[in-house]
Protein backbone atom coordinates (compact mmCIF):
# COMPACT_ATOMS: atom_id res chain seq x y z
CA UNK A 1 0.00 0.00 0.00
CA UNK A 2 1.44 3.40 -0.90
CA UNK A 3 2.26 5.79 2.01
CA UNK A 4 3.58 9.38 2.44
CA UNK A 5 6.77 9.97 3.71
CA UNK A 6 8.59 12.90 5.05
CA UNK A 7 11.09 14.04 2.55
CA UNK A 8 13.48 16.85 1.62
CA UNK A 9 12.81 16.18 -2.69
CA UNK A 10 15.30 15.20 -4.54
CA UNK A 11 14.49 17.19 -7.55
CA UNK A 12 14.76 20.59 -4.81
CA UNK A 13 18.37 19.53 -4.36
CA UNK A 14 19.58 19.63 -7.62
CA UNK A 15 17.02 22.80 -8.43
CA UNK A 16 19.03 24.08 -5.13
CA UNK A 17 22.40 23.79 -7.36
CA UNK A 18 20.75 25.14 -10.10
CA UNK A 19 19.93 28.73 -8.47
CA UNK A 20 16.13 27.48 -9.52
CA UNK A 21 14.77 28.23 -5.59
CA UNK A 22 15.02 31.27 -3.56
CA UNK A 23 14.02 31.11 0.02
CA UNK A 24 15.40 34.38 0.65
CA UNK A 25 16.23 38.06 -1.19
CA UNK A 26 18.11 37.07 -4.10
CA UNK A 27 19.69 38.96 -6.64
CA UNK A 28 18.70 39.93 -10.12
CA UNK A 29 20.39 37.79 -12.79
CA UNK A 30 21.60 38.40 -16.05
CA UNK A 31 19.92 35.46 -18.20
CA UNK A 32 19.58 31.86 -17.75
CA UNK A 33 23.29 30.94 -18.18
CA UNK A 34 25.61 29.40 -15.45
CA UNK A 35 27.80 31.12 -13.19
CA UNK A 36 31.51 31.03 -13.64
CA UNK A 37 33.88 29.23 -10.80
CA UNK A 38 37.40 29.63 -9.70
CA UNK A 39 39.17 27.61 -6.91
CA UNK A 40 42.03 29.73 -5.33
CA UNK A 41 44.97 28.25 -3.28
CA UNK A 42 45.82 29.06 0.46
CA UNK A 43 48.66 28.67 2.44
CA UNK A 44 49.11 27.02 6.36
CA UNK A 45 47.89 28.73 9.37
CA UNK A 46 44.80 30.72 7.54
CA UNK A 47 41.38 30.60 8.73
CA UNK A 48 39.40 29.51 5.82
CA UNK A 49 36.42 27.25 6.42
CA UNK A 50 32.85 26.76 6.89
CA UNK A 51 32.98 30.75 7.92
CA UNK A 52 34.43 32.50 4.81
CA UNK A 53 31.86 34.12 2.87
CA UNK A 54 33.69 35.12 0.17
CA UNK A 55 37.53 34.57 -2.00
CA UNK A 56 39.69 36.73 0.26
CA UNK A 57 43.48 37.48 -0.81
CA UNK A 58 45.03 37.10 2.29
CA UNK A 59 47.00 34.11 2.61
CA UNK A 60 46.79 33.02 -0.87
CA UNK A 61 50.05 31.58 -2.67
CA UNK A 62 51.61 33.57 -4.95
CA UNK A 63 54.50 32.33 -7.59
CA UNK A 64 55.60 32.97 -11.03
CA UNK A 65 52.42 31.57 -13.34
CA UNK A 66 50.08 31.91 -10.22
CA UNK A 67 46.89 34.69 -10.86
CA UNK A 68 45.96 36.12 -7.31
CA UNK A 69 42.24 34.41 -7.66
CA UNK A 70 43.27 31.23 -9.13
CA UNK A 71 42.12 29.52 -12.03
CA UNK A 72 38.96 29.20 -13.47
CA UNK A 73 36.87 25.72 -12.64
CA UNK A 74 35.75 23.71 -15.91
CA UNK A 75 32.40 23.66 -15.28
CA UNK A 76 31.05 21.48 -18.49
CA UNK A 77 28.50 18.94 -15.91
CA UNK A 78 24.96 20.54 -15.04
CA UNK A 79 24.33 19.42 -11.28
CA UNK A 80 22.24 15.97 -10.97
CA UNK A 81 20.78 13.04 -8.81
CA UNK A 82 22.60 9.92 -8.78
CA UNK A 83 20.03 8.27 -6.11
CA UNK A 84 18.96 10.66 -3.95
CA UNK A 85 21.96 13.21 -3.65
CA UNK A 86 22.32 15.67 -5.97
CA UNK A 87 26.01 16.05 -7.08
CA UNK A 88 28.30 18.34 -9.04
CA UNK A 89 31.78 18.40 -9.50
CA UNK A 90 33.90 20.60 -12.08
CA UNK A 91 34.68 18.19 -15.06
CA UNK A 92 38.56 19.21 -15.33
CA UNK A 93 41.32 19.30 -13.17
CA UNK A 94 43.17 22.40 -11.84
CA UNK A 95 46.75 22.72 -12.91
CA UNK A 96 49.47 25.04 -12.19
CA UNK A 97 53.12 24.58 -13.88
CA UNK A 98 55.84 25.60 -13.20
CA UNK A 99 55.47 27.02 -9.77
CA UNK A 100 57.07 27.56 -6.47
CA UNK A 101 54.30 27.82 -3.20
CA UNK A 102 55.04 27.77 0.54
CA UNK A 103 53.71 25.28 2.10
CA UNK A 104 49.55 25.58 1.48
CA UNK A 105 46.71 23.34 1.88
CA UNK A 106 43.44 24.49 1.01
CA UNK A 107 41.46 25.11 -2.16
CA UNK A 108 38.17 27.68 -1.97
CA UNK A 109 36.04 27.13 -4.69
CA UNK A 110 34.44 30.89 -5.20
CA UNK A 111 31.86 31.76 -8.12
CA UNK A 112 33.39 35.11 -9.78
CA UNK A 113 29.84 36.02 -11.04
CA UNK A 114 28.12 36.50 -7.93
CA UNK A 115 30.74 38.85 -5.84
CA UNK A 116 33.09 35.89 -5.44
CA UNK A 117 30.91 34.34 -3.25
CA UNK A 118 32.33 30.96 -1.25
CA UNK A 119 31.11 27.84 -2.17
CA UNK A 120 33.59 25.32 -0.40
CA UNK A 121 36.89 24.78 1.38
CA UNK A 122 39.04 22.01 0.47
CA UNK A 123 41.86 20.53 2.68
CA UNK A 124 44.61 18.52 2.10
CA UNK A 125 47.82 17.41 3.43
CA UNK A 126 50.12 20.68 3.66
CA UNK A 127 52.36 20.81 0.08
CA UNK A 128 54.81 23.00 -1.07
CA UNK A 129 55.98 23.27 -4.56
CA UNK A 130 59.50 23.70 -6.04
CA UNK A 131 60.09 24.75 -9.71
CA UNK A 132 57.36 22.06 -10.15
CA UNK A 133 53.55 21.46 -10.88
CA UNK A 134 50.64 21.10 -8.60
CA UNK A 135 47.45 19.73 -10.11
CA UNK A 136 44.33 19.34 -8.58
CA UNK A 137 42.36 16.05 -9.66
CA UNK A 138 38.55 16.19 -9.33
CA UNK A 139 37.02 12.86 -7.99
CA UNK A 140 34.54 10.77 -9.70
CA UNK A 141 30.84 12.88 -10.09
CA UNK A 142 28.80 9.91 -8.27
CA UNK A 143 26.67 10.25 -4.85
CA UNK A 144 29.75 8.33 -2.90
CA UNK A 145 32.50 11.03 -4.52
CA UNK A 146 31.14 14.12 -5.98
CA UNK A 147 33.28 16.82 -4.98
CA UNK A 148 29.68 18.91 -4.12
CA UNK A 149 26.64 16.51 -2.61
CA UNK A 150 23.27 17.60 -0.85
CA UNK A 151 22.36 13.83 0.13
CA UNK B 1 67.60 9.89 -18.71
CA UNK B 2 66.85 13.57 -19.24
CA UNK B 3 63.74 14.74 -17.32
CA UNK B 4 61.93 17.98 -19.63
CA UNK B 5 59.86 18.87 -16.46
CA UNK B 6 62.32 20.41 -14.49
CA UNK B 7 62.21 23.58 -14.48
CA UNK B 8 64.62 26.64 -14.53
CA UNK B 9 66.04 27.71 -11.00
CA UNK B 10 69.16 28.81 -9.52
CA UNK B 11 70.36 25.52 -8.85
CA UNK B 12 69.44 24.09 -11.97
CA UNK B 13 69.73 26.81 -14.49
CA UNK B 14 69.84 24.68 -17.70
CA UNK B 15 66.04 23.39 -16.75
CA UNK B 16 67.33 19.99 -17.58
CA UNK B 17 68.12 17.26 -15.30
CA UNK B 18 70.11 13.93 -15.46
CA UNK B 19 67.99 12.05 -12.97
CA UNK B 20 70.73 9.51 -11.99
CA UNK B 21 72.70 12.94 -10.78
CA UNK B 22 69.66 13.52 -8.65
CA UNK B 23 68.53 11.95 -5.35
CA UNK B 24 64.33 11.00 -6.14
CA UNK B 25 61.95 11.03 -3.59
CA UNK B 26 58.74 9.92 -3.74
CA UNK B 27 55.33 9.64 -1.52
CA UNK B 28 51.80 8.85 -1.55
CA UNK B 29 48.81 10.63 1.04
CA UNK B 30 45.67 9.07 1.60
CA UNK B 31 43.21 9.84 3.96
CA UNK B 32 39.47 11.44 3.74
CA UNK B 33 40.20 14.87 2.48
CA UNK B 34 42.40 13.65 -0.27
CA UNK B 35 44.45 10.96 -2.06
CA UNK B 36 48.09 12.75 -3.01
CA UNK B 37 50.93 11.60 -4.82
CA UNK B 38 54.28 13.49 -5.01
CA UNK B 39 57.77 14.02 -6.01
CA UNK B 40 61.46 15.27 -5.29
CA UNK B 41 64.82 15.99 -6.69
CA UNK B 42 67.49 16.45 -4.79
CA UNK B 43 70.94 17.87 -5.22
CA UNK B 44 72.70 17.03 -2.05
CA UNK B 45 70.84 18.85 0.60
CA UNK B 46 69.27 21.05 -1.91
CA UNK B 47 65.44 20.54 -3.24
CA UNK B 48 65.66 21.78 -6.81
CA UNK B 49 62.21 20.28 -7.99
CA UNK B 50 59.10 19.54 -6.28
CA UNK B 51 55.33 18.67 -7.67
CA UNK B 52 52.50 17.31 -6.58
CA UNK B 53 49.42 15.70 -7.86
CA UNK B 54 45.91 16.35 -5.29
CA UNK B 55 42.82 14.06 -5.86
CA UNK B 56 40.11 15.44 -3.82
CA UNK B 57 37.77 14.02 -2.07
CA UNK B 58 33.94 15.05 -1.59
CA UNK B 59 32.13 17.94 0.70
CA UNK B 60 28.88 16.07 2.01
CA UNK B 61 25.60 18.25 2.82
CA UNK B 62 22.48 16.82 4.03
CA UNK B 63 19.58 19.24 4.14
CA UNK B 64 17.18 18.02 7.24
CA UNK B 65 13.42 18.44 7.67
CA UNK B 66 12.10 20.60 10.89
CA UNK B 67 9.05 19.20 11.95
CA UNK B 68 5.11 20.78 11.53
CA UNK B 69 3.93 21.25 15.12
Amino acid sequence: MAANTQAVCNSFKVELLDGIHALGATVIRAGTTKDTFYGALYLVNQSYGAGTTAYNSTGEVSSANYVAGGAAITNATAPTLDGSTAIWTPSASLAWINVTFASFDCLLVYNSTQGNKAVGVYTFGAQSITAGNFTLTMPANAAATALLQLA
Amino acid sequence: MLITTIYKTPDNPEGLMEESLYIKKEGIVDNENEHTTWVEYWNGNVLVHRSAHVTLKPLKTKPELGKIN
